[in-house]
């Protein structure tokens, strides 16, 4: 079972992301709430309508833009984006009016009459997009929109989505990029293993995470790491730490001020003859809050 | 009706990207039309055989050529299917209020339209060599046509849903389609066929397909093969209609 139990709210107009590894059930949730899977069992409100029950309402405003695309490869932008919109129920020159609007919108002129083979990735995934589009959805969902992007394509994606908002689409998006979801994202529930473990705005779920994070990189072996968490855990301003694996060289303490924590650190190990090879500070980000309530590092799912 | 005029622009989607690629409508006239310039001669000869259904070696040869057109360009729609499966188009379409029963009738309606417009070019590439043209046999033949394609379309997609695997349906499409072929008179007359064979041939339902398409080209309107045929054909037609409705409405949900 890939999705065990999913609870939660999308507000209107917010940009919101799921976040989570490869697996923890982020696409089979998305296709569900996009009437592309039927729920086992739950019930769902998808733009106002029941989706088990009124399932081709949502669908006429819900737009949904698969990892993959869906585009045919042999034809033409323009005449994928005007077929969707015949699929929507538009006439065929309504269909042809709103496939240029797109093509303008999405700045596929250019390509916009070659085969979609000869594509960029980033106009490939905007066509991908723009087809999402055609009715005019109030929820976009998005699958993974920039996995296999170029960064140049990423950042003019991550625009367009923005620009969705502003016209006051909801957009609904996976990502396993803890940038994309800390920076594009106005709220964010991290998923794994088909269960929500956290849910709020990126600010709120970093700052769930107790003050900032020192990381030591050390020789453990002989008793060093236990020493040197016990010299840790003695100081006033340790908060708390992460339990790694036993072959991994660095122990992850959570302190407050960690500028002036640090060399009081320092000069405490030092003091107790534990040997620090590397030291480095940081805030917390989300790949903390991933660590913090999953164990896992998400960094080292997705390498 | 949402799902006619839905299936009417699935159809057009369809039937336009098949005419924009000529070549493949080109490749999958070669061997048609290779048969007809380089086998059907040798049927000239045999033509006098005692046994030999009446009518002329092409009048003979021809309606058959169109049945196996039938069964190898029309089984091949399956492989779209897969493949579309698979890279998300289908997911695509579905995720707008689209009949879902439009998505694979639209496909079925190509199929039908693609196989009637071949089978019109090899007709009329038959006759300056001697398929003589009888008016109401020649028009209730290609209705047969469209039936045939309906059949092979809609058995090609139930199985394609079924398999969900362009290798296996390919070797399956193959390895069933020969002894099909082979087994319903299509390139000799089963009428010069022993005893034995003829009796398993009547159990393909092709059979009754070609004898039926022989008879309309001879312009033997009222010829009993011709009610059979359309019997034979039309329910296996409807049967697989439903198979593939059914498991195209499980496979997309």
């Amino acid at each position: 079972m890939a999705v065990a139990g999913v609870d939660l709210v999308v507000g209107p107009g917010e940009i919101f992301g799921f976040l989570g590894p490869n697996g923890a059930g982020k696409t089979t949730t998305l296709r569900m709430l996009a009437t592309l899977l039927p729920p086992s069992a739950g019930e769902a409100r998808v733009a106002g309508w029941d989706l088990r029950a009124q399932p081709d309402r949502v669908r006429e405003r819900i737009g949904y833009v698969g990892q993959q695309g869906g585009t045919d490869r042999g034809t033409t932008a323009r005449s994928e984006l005007s077929f969707q919109a015949q699929l929507y129920g538009l006439g065929a020159r309504a269909a042809a009016a709103r496939a240029s609007e797109l093509i303008a919108a999405f700045e596929l002129s250019a390509c916009a009459d070659r085969p979609i083979e000869t594509y960029s990735g980033g106009q490939r995934r905007r066509l991908d997009i723009a087809l999402g589009l055609v009715h005019r959805p109030v929820l976009l969902f998005l699958d993974e929109p920039t996995t296999g992007l170029d960064p140049q394509s990423r950042a003019h994606m991550w625009d367009e989505v923005r620009g969705l908002r502003q016209a006051g689409t909801t957009v609904f998006l996976t990502t396993h990029y803890l940038d994309e979801a800390d920076q594009l994202c106005d709220r964010i529930a991290i998923i794994d293993h088909g269960r929500i473990v956290s849910e709020g705005t990126p600010d709120e779920l970093k700052g769930a995470v107790a003050g900032d994070v020192v990381t030591l990189g050390m020789r453990t072996g002989n008793g060093q790491r236990e020493t040197a968490l016990g010299v840790l855990r003695a100081l006033p301003f340790y908060r708390d730490h992460d339990q790694l694996a036993q072959d991994d060289h660095r122990i992850r303490v959570y302190v407050d001020s960690g500028e002036s924590a640090m060399p009081a650190i320092l000069r405490a190990l030092n003091d107790s003859n534990v040997v620090v090879d590397t030291v480095s500070l940081s805030r917390p980000t989300l790949d903390h809050v991933f660590l913090r309530q999953t164990g896992r590092s998400l960094r080292e799912e997705v390498a | 009706m949402k799902a006619v005029h839905d299936t009417w622009i699935v159809f057009r989607r369809y039937f336009g990207r098949s005419l924009a690629n000529p070549l493949y409508m080109g490749v999958s006239l070669v061997q048609p039309v290779l048969y007809l310039v380089l086998f059907a001669p040798i049927l000239k000869s045999l033509a006098t055989l005692p046994g030999f259904p009446d009518g002329g070696a092409y009048n003979v040869f021809v309606p058959g050529l169109v049945v196996q057109l039938g069964l190898f360009s029309v089984t091949s729609g399956g492989w779209g299917l897969i493949a579309e499966l698979k890279a998300g188009i289908v997911e695509r379409m579905r995720v707008t209020p689209v009949s879902r029963l439009a998505l694979l009738l639209g496909r079925t309606l190509r199929d039908i339209a693609m196989l009637m417009v071949q089978a019109g070019l090899i007709v009329l590439f038959a006759v300056p060599f001697g398929l003589t043209l009888h008016a109401p046999g020649v028009l209730l033949a290609f209705v047969l046509v469209a039936l045939i394609a309906l059949l092979m379309a809609s058995a090609s997609y139930a199985a394609a849903l079924a398999i969900r695997d362009e290798n296996t349906f390919g070797a399956i499409v193959f390895s069933a389609t020969l002894p099909l072929l082979l087994l319903s008179g299509v390139l000799l007359p089963m009428s010069l066929a022993p005893d034995w064979l003829r009796t398993v041939a009547e159990l393909n339902p092709l059979t009754y397909a070609v004898d039926a398409q022989r008879a309309l080209f001879a312009n033997h309107v009222g010829d009993a093969s011709v009610l059979k045929g359309y019997l034979v054909v039309g329910l296996l037609g409807l049967a697989a209609v439903l198979a593939a409705v059914r498991s195209f409405g499980r496979a997309v949900a």
